[in-house]
């Protein structure tokens, strides 16, 4: 009994070890691992105590591998330790007491090391026991860090999680590991309102305010009993760091040439939990990044699955809306697709709007509803908005592109022109005109709709009109993943852009207007050509989404419809050679 | 969408029972095919396409050993039935066959229920059977199988015939026989043991011992064994085609699994 007792207390990692003690620990537990099968749940509860809660990352290199070698055995000698085994693993995928937003310098330096190792027991305990990873599924869902949890224990659970090497896990834990970082992603995504990122004045800037939202960040998360400090820039910061811990994943699994696996997964669960989800600003750019890393496969995938949910009669017209507008953005705002592709989409979405129209004409359909024909043609106009120039440049796609029947579909009664958003038509048409892409005719009908600026909010309560899902990433630290592949607005050309600079009055400027060039902060930005102050600027009017403010009312009242959309393109300012070196890093 | 399976099920038995038992070569001896009738409650949203929504159902009790079934299902196969003999009508999918309709009691219960007749593949171990497996980590206490890919066996260190030495050395360990060299248990070897426990609650983990006659690594048994030897060619002629179903039936369990993972 004295042995025993001094063997429990040799396992009690509560106190320090001297060299000594710490040897003697190590065989303690060498010699434990050769014993499993005589310990008793019941009689050694208080040893079995001892172990299970340990915590890894304060044991030395030696007693970590002895350790983990008794866990496996453990979990292998008997079903009944095995959840607790499961459990005390997954327990230690943050290290333990963090209070603060940030890790201590220590468990940076160890936490690889630890994961792999916690990685690479939990793979010899599912080789062992192949129906382990279903418990260990539950496990993580339930130790699955929450919407209000601390930012370091979330960013080190979710980099441990995706650690996991599920090829070898199997089928059993497959694809749901990544569905919960995901519908996490997604949770904070959507507790992240555009008042938290721009605070619905006019006279700041959109880095400027984002920095100081999150400067704002003080520790009362972590102060027991005063304010909890929930603010969507909380929830940005937390969005932020995950999305680096994703898109490193992402990396690494191009690397290793997973990344076909994994994008299937990822589509999918995309489409579960990420397409209909309206409110979502920054989630969906993990696809974005994805699509980057391997353009002629996953970037060309990821456009016709968007086009084949579009085109799907059986999908509801949520998700069909949805789609197309994914898609009129991704096309848009990816860099790596090629003109021709952009073509071949275009070609398949004006075709269903012509049927469409001609269907409407016979009067078969007594749909009053056209919101998906009106979120097609946005489509297509915003995308050709942005890359006109680009296929006018290919002869025969030039060709193949005016053939398409334009003319038919914007003339037709359902108007069109009238309903979109009046930005994006008046720039459509604008461009069209200077690349002739229709007869004169056409431009003084539609003068008409330049000037009613009615725009009925087609897009229904979610306000899907105006939804362009990869509007420009404005989350810090991992901008850097999107930006080499992101086009902005300032960087296209236009088909009159060779013309001497546009003061057009008409057009101006977007989001962020007038604001104070000098103030900026030079830290905000992002790190190539910090020091120039036109880049910021014109980026800041990338986005063809209305102001924030009114997006997000919008979205908080359900559709006010009296207010007039301020949503405008302002023609770019510089010459677009400029920005060639911001191109690929 | 939440669905239940009724809990009274006419089970019916279909065990093949040879007169003389010789030990099976396989683990076969712990497979059975077992056939029940079962209701099997549809939620209606899955109305369209019922016979998925059944074998979808019946695919979340796979690799759990359920009471019911005394076993642990390994693979389903659905047939269903025609019209009810008291009228009231069930909905079978349109696949150009009779189409039967459902009512849904509103307030009662808002599934329908659908009858099966499922044939189902299963696996029982009990004391006193053979089982064989391919070990997966050895030490000096134990060793650890895999039976069928699925199941954790654990072998310990007293029920490891004395004759059976550890050795350290090499890749993960290995147990010699003191009385033929060529006698080795290691990683990758398929070994044939007896059933000591089968504990159910969780996932079925079976505890083996090494002692009785006739087990330890196959091939050296093949071999060396004589009387193992002529076993397995006499059954394999006789049970052939139930092994071969059994094996059929088997890898429709693991394409199973690969489907029900999202």
């Amino acid at each position: 009994m004295d042995q025993y007792n001094k063997m429990v207390s040799t396992l009690d990692t509560s106190k320090k070890k001297t060299p000594d003690e710490e040897a003697l620990y190590v065989t303690t537990l060498k010699a434990l691992s050769e014993a499993v099968s005589k310990i008793d749940i019941t009689y050694h509860h208080l040893l079995l105590n001892n172990i299970f809660t340990i915590r890894i990352w304060y044991l030395q290199r030696d007693t970590l591998d002895a350790f983990l070698d008794l866990i496996t055995r453990l979990a292998a000698v008997a079903d009944q330790y095995l959840r607790e085994c499961l459990q005390m693993l997954v327990n230690n995928f943050t290290p333990p007491l963090v209070q603060r937003n940030e890790l201590p310098r220590w468990a940076v330096s160890r936490k690889k090391d630890i994961f792999f190792h916690l990685c690479e027991s939990l793979k010899t305990i599912s080789d062992t026991v192949p129906l382990a990873p279903r418990i260990l599924r539950d496990i993580i869902d339930r130790s699955m860090p929450k919407l209000f949890d601390n930012k370091a224990k979330m960013v080190s659970f979710v980099e441990c999680m995706l650690g996991l090497d599920t090829d070898r896990m199997g089928d059993l834990i497959g694809a749901t590991l990544l569905a919960k970082v995901v519908d996490l992603l997604t949770e904070l995504d959507v507790n992240i309102t555009w008042e938290d990122i721009i605070q619905g004045e006019h006279n700041k800037g959109i880095f400027e305010m984002e920095l100081e939202d999150l400067n704002e960040d003080e520790d009362g998360l972590g102060q027991a009993g005063t304010k909890v400090l929930f603010g969507g820039n909380a929830c940005a910061e937390k969005l932020d760091s995950l999305m680096v811990v994703v898109c490193e994943h992402l990396k690494s699994c191009a690397e290793r040439g997973y990344l076909d696996k994994e994008f299937d997964i990822l589509k999918a669960i995309f489409r579960a939990s990420v397409l209909r989800v309206h409110r979502s600003k920054f989630c969906q750019f993990i696809m974005f990044y994805a699509c980057s890393l391997d353009p002629k496969i996953c970037g060309l995938e990821f456009a016709f699955f968007l086009t084949e949910i579009f085109l799907n009669k059986e999908e509801d017209p949520i998700s069909r809306m949805s789609a197309v507008s994914y898609v009129g953005s991704y096309l848009s705002r990816a860099r790596f697709i090629s003109a021709d592709t952009v073509l071949a989409i275009l070609k398949k979405i004006v075709d269903w709007c012509d049927e469409y129209c001609v269907l409407q004409n016979r009067g078969t359909t007594a749909n009053p509803n056209h919101q998906i024909f009106y979120g097609a043609c946005q489509a297509v106009m915003y995308v050709l908005c942005f890359r006109l120039r680009s296929i006018m440049d290919y002869p025969n796609l030039k060709a193949q592109l005016f053939q398409l029947s334009f003319g038919f579909i914007l003339n037709h009664r359902l108007e069109p022109l009238k309903v979109c958003l009046p930005s994006i038509v008046n720039e459509f048409l604008r461009q069209a005109k200077d690349a002739g892409l229709f007869a004169a005719s056409m431009y003084s009908a539609a003068e008409d709709a330049i000037e009613s600026d009615l725009s009925r909010a087609f897009g229904g309560i979610n306000r899907l009109d105006t939804f362009f899902p990869f509007d420009p990433y404005l989350l810090k630290e991992s901008d850097r993943y999107i930006r080499p592949n992101f086009e902005f607005w300032s960087m296209v050309k236009t088909t009159y852009s060779n013309d001497k600079d546009d003061d057009d009055d008409e057009l101006l400027d977007l989001d962020a207007p007038e604001m104070n060039v000098g103030s900026l902060d030079d830290h905000v930005e992002i790190d190539i050509n910090s020091d120039d102050d036109e880049l910021e600027y014109s980026m800041n009017k990338m986005s063809i989404t209305p102001h924030h403010s009114f997006y997000h009312g919008m979205a908080a009242d359900g559709g006010d419809a009296g207010l007039s959309m301020p949503a405008r393109i302002r023609p770019s300012a510089s010459p677009p050679s400029r920005w060639a070196m911001s191109g690929s890093p | 969408t939440p669905e239940i399976t009724d809990a009274q099920a006419l089970l019916g038995h279909r065990r093949p029972e040879p007169k003389l038992r010789p030990p099976p070569p396989l683990a076969m001896e712990a497979l059975r095919e077992a056939t029940a009738e079962l209701t099997v409650y549809v939620h209606p949203s899955n109305a369209a396409d019922v016979r998925l929504a059944v074998s979808r159902q019946l695919s979340t009790l796979l690799f759990s050993y359920e009471d019911r079934f005394d076993g642990v299902l390994l693979s389903h196969e659905v047939e269903f039935e025609g019209d009810n003999e008291d009228g009231q009508d069930r909905k079978v999918d349109g696949d150009g066959k009779r189409v039967i309709k459902a009512k849904i009691l509103d307030g009662l219960v808002p599934y329908f229920g659908v009858p099966v007749t499922a044939n189902m593949l299963l696996f029982s171990p009990q004391p006193e059977m053979i089982l064989e497996g391919k070990v997966e980590m050895l030490g000096k206490e134990s060793i650890h199988a895999i039976v069928l890919g699925v199941f954790s066996a654990a072998i310990m260190a007293d029920d490891i015939p004395e004759m059976f030495k550890f050795k350290r050395r090499g890749h993960g360990g290995k147990f010699i026989s003191q009385s033929d060299k060529r006698h080795v248990i290691k990683k990758g070897s398929m070994i044939r043991f007896s059933v000591k426990r089968v504990d159910t609650e969780m996932n079925c983990h079976i505890t083996g011992s090494l002692m009785p006659p006739h087990t330890g690594c196959m091939r050296w048994l093949s071999v060396h064994d004589a009387e193992y030897a002529s076993e397995i060619s006499r059954v394999v002629k006789g049970n052939q085609g139930i092994i071969l179903r059994a094996s059929r039936r088997y890898k429709v369990a693991q394409l199973r699994t690969a489907k029900i993972a999202w």
